[in-house]
């Protein structure tokens, strides 16, 4: 089982400031980001209509939150016309014990994952494991994790912060069967992946997914993956259990015209990825049911800046260009959302409350390169800063900035206060002590002059 | 209060007076493409899948061709002496398809005739895959608009494929490792 985020220690600044001592991590991050924003910007490019298929995902995506509640009741009906079960859960704890009552009444302890943003959230990898479920995840990079005891560490390739050499061990430790003499070439470990996964396919009974997409209108769900490991999970169990965020509703099955468009270019940098699965209701016999997930959505739904970070789509472009993802790494968010997405979403869906929660709305330099790549226009960085603004601040810093807003607001107040400065320029420390240093240890103090402009300005006039 | 209910009113309390949004589109919706055929083929053949471009006529002897030596799995309702084999055992699959996008280089299978089950062209390691050139279409939203969403679909582009380790494309991870096309004109 992979290892649970929950409860990780520290925050940003202190994960970031251990990653960046890490080269090999540094390498393989530059290497991956760097590969994959070129070949978004190619296919991007190939369309010249790019910025409408981004107006029109924008606001399909803010028409369907505004009327959200009329689009859900919309899907269930429609799924459950095409003979699947429809459940609701108000949070994590919730979903996981509809999932394991599932499996239980299949009479299986075990079962396929496809890789999956929202199981991941719920940790429902650790509570079918309580319930004596094993969920085996047949992703190659999640399985990669899995193997490892890691946690993921980007949303389209969780396993980036590993290289060739790494997988080779990970899978001569873990994987039973293993193929003597493995090498780290990457098609010989991509065998060694299949050749672990296929048994398990053909002789499951139960898998468990996601969705990237579901259609109120006509009660379709849709994922998207390469490898055929989707499909496997998809179509070969008899029993298909899929958990979804509320937010990854479309309201019409034309509106997938534009998502189609959009996700696999920002996300893969292709035209299209290699398979997307498409099914409504309960198909070629299959027993099907869809668990629709709150777990903390509405509370962002409700905040009227916040509420953006609903219309994701989890590609993933806003990590490949973030300078901060590409330096601190995956891990340092501590959440299965990393980068620039991550550290708005992350604090809105979990709350401030813990320390890493709260340090996340300050993990970016504000550059707004996420902004300009992401596929439906979130402003991230409108985003992180109405957050900078809730999240709990230092006593200290409260009082240090009440105090230079007092100043700040009376010229007068102003005067005086440079002229003091000016004299006990000798006399004012480059850092501050305590809760104040993590501002002081990474800006310069600026120059106080011996002698404030007002005073300068003054002295000429007269002269 | 059920799960349903409290979902629901919390979504009603959250967006109360929040203004709609009105949808803009004016994306392409039919891309002007010259020779749909020729960039199909292209595209699919960058996906390193192989393609041939015949006419109808001399599609079955490509076939035979094609699939010489290997059991091939075909489907119910596709035009070909039977007989051949079955999930088990099979070596590859052969079938028609719904759509073929030429922007993107996909092929869409709706399982109707003569295109098997999901299964079915996803286990076997060879899927040889016929399209005719009135199903090819420009880009993604014509496709959209012929499909039938009461049916499984699966958009295929290229060859099973992964990019999980270290960005190096490997082709064949757990679905066909080679996809052959056949455009009949």
């Amino acid at each position: 089982m992979s290892a649970t985020f929950l409860g990780m220690p520290g925050n940003f600044p202190k994960n970031a400031a251990k990653a960046v001592h890490n080269s090999q991590l540094r390498y393989n991050l530059r290497k991956a980001t760097h590969t994959i924003r070129g070949k978004r910007a190619n296919v991007v490019g190939e369309l010249p209509d790019w910025q409408e298929l981004r107006a029109a995902g924008k606001a399909i995506k803010d028409h369907t939150l505004r009327n959200l509640d009329r689009y859900l009741i919309q899907l269930e009906e429609a799924v459950t016309r095409a003979g699947g079960t429809v459940h609701w859960a108000r949070d994590a704890a919730e979903a996981n014990a509809i999932v394991a009552g599932l499996v239980k009444a299949t009479g299986e302890t075990e079962v396929v994952k496809v890789k999956s943003m929202a199981t991941q959230e719920i940790e429902l990898n650790q509570a079918l494991a309580e319930q004596g479920i094993t969920a085996y995840e047949t992703d190659l990079a999640e399985l990669i994790v899995q193997l490892g005891d890691d946690f993921p560490s980007h949303i389209l390739v969780p396993a980036i912060h590993r290289n060739r050499s790494e997988i080779r061990e990970i899978f001569l430790e873990k994987m039973p069967k293993v193929p003597p003499h493995l090498t780290d070439d990457p098609p010989a470990l991509a065998e060694a992946a299949r050749l672990h996964l296929r048994e398990r396919f053909l002789k499951s009974k139960v898998a468990i997914s996601g969705a990237n997409f579901m259609v109120a209108e006509t009660g379709t769900l849709v994922v998207l993956e390469s490898e055929g490991n989707g499909r496997m999970c998809l179509t070969l169990p008899e029993t298909l259990i899929s958990v979804v965020g509320i937010e990854k509703l479309l309201p019409s099955w034309r509106d997938l015209e534009v998502f189609l468009q959009l996700l696999p270019r920002s996300s893969t940098g292709e035209r299209m990825n290699p398979y997307t699965s498409m099914w409504t209701g309960a198909v070629e016999g299959q027993d099907f049911h869809l668990v629709l997930l709150d777990n903390g959505r509405t509370d962002v739904l409700a905040d009227e800046v916040g509420r953006q970070a609903l219309r994701c789509i989890r590609c993933s472009a806003c990590l490949n260009v973030c300078p901060v993802y590409e330096r601190a790494g995956g891990h340092a968010y501590g959440s299965v959302y990393p980068g620039p997405i991550g550290a708005i979403l992350t604090p809105q869906l979990r709350g401030m409350s813990s320390d890493l929660d709260a340090s996340l709305p300050f993990a970016s330099s504000l550059c707004g390169a996420c902004y300009e790549v992401c596929p439906v226009a979130i402003d991230i960085p409108e985003v992180l800063v109405d957050l900078r603004a809730k999240a709990p601040h230092a006593a200290a810093e409260r009082a240090g900035m009440k105090v230079a807003g007092w100043i700040l607001n009376d010229h007068e107040r102003l005067a005086k206060a440079q002229r003091a400065a000016s004299r006990l320029r000798g006399l004012i420390p480059k850092r501050l002590p305590g809760p104040m240093s993590a501002w002081t240890d990474t800006r310069d103090m600026p120059e106080i002059p011996e002698e404030s402009f007002r005073d300068w300005w003054e002295r000429n006039e007269r002269a | 209060m059920s799960a349903r209910e409290e979902i629901l009113a919390r979504i009603g309390k959250a967006v109360a007076g929040a203004a709609d949004v009105e949808i803009p589109r004016h994306y392409r919706t039919a891309p002007q493409v010259e020779d749909l055929v020729g960039l199909f083929a292209e595209r699919v053949d960058d996906y390193r899948a192989i393609v041939h471009v015949l006419p109808a006529a001399e599609v079955p002897a490509k076939i035979d061709e094609v699939v010489a030596g290997r059991r091939m799995i075909v489907p119910e309702g596709f035009d070909r002496e039977g007989g051949w084999t079955d999930l088990d055992t099979a070596d590859g699959v052969i079938t028609y398809c719904a759509v073929g996008i030429a922007e993107t280089g996909t092929i869409v299978l709706d399982h109707g005739p003569g295109q098997g089950t999901r299964a079915q062209t996803l286990v076997p390691d060879y899927h040889l895959c016929v399209v005719r050139a009135d199903q090819i279409v420009g880009g993604v939203p014509e496709a959209v608009a012929r499909l039938d969403p009461a049916r499984p679909l699966t958009w295929i582009s290229g060859p099973s494929a992964t990019s999980d380790i270290e960005l190096n494309r490997v082709e064949g991870v757990h679905g066909p490792r080679t996809l052959e096309v056949i455009i009949s004109t």
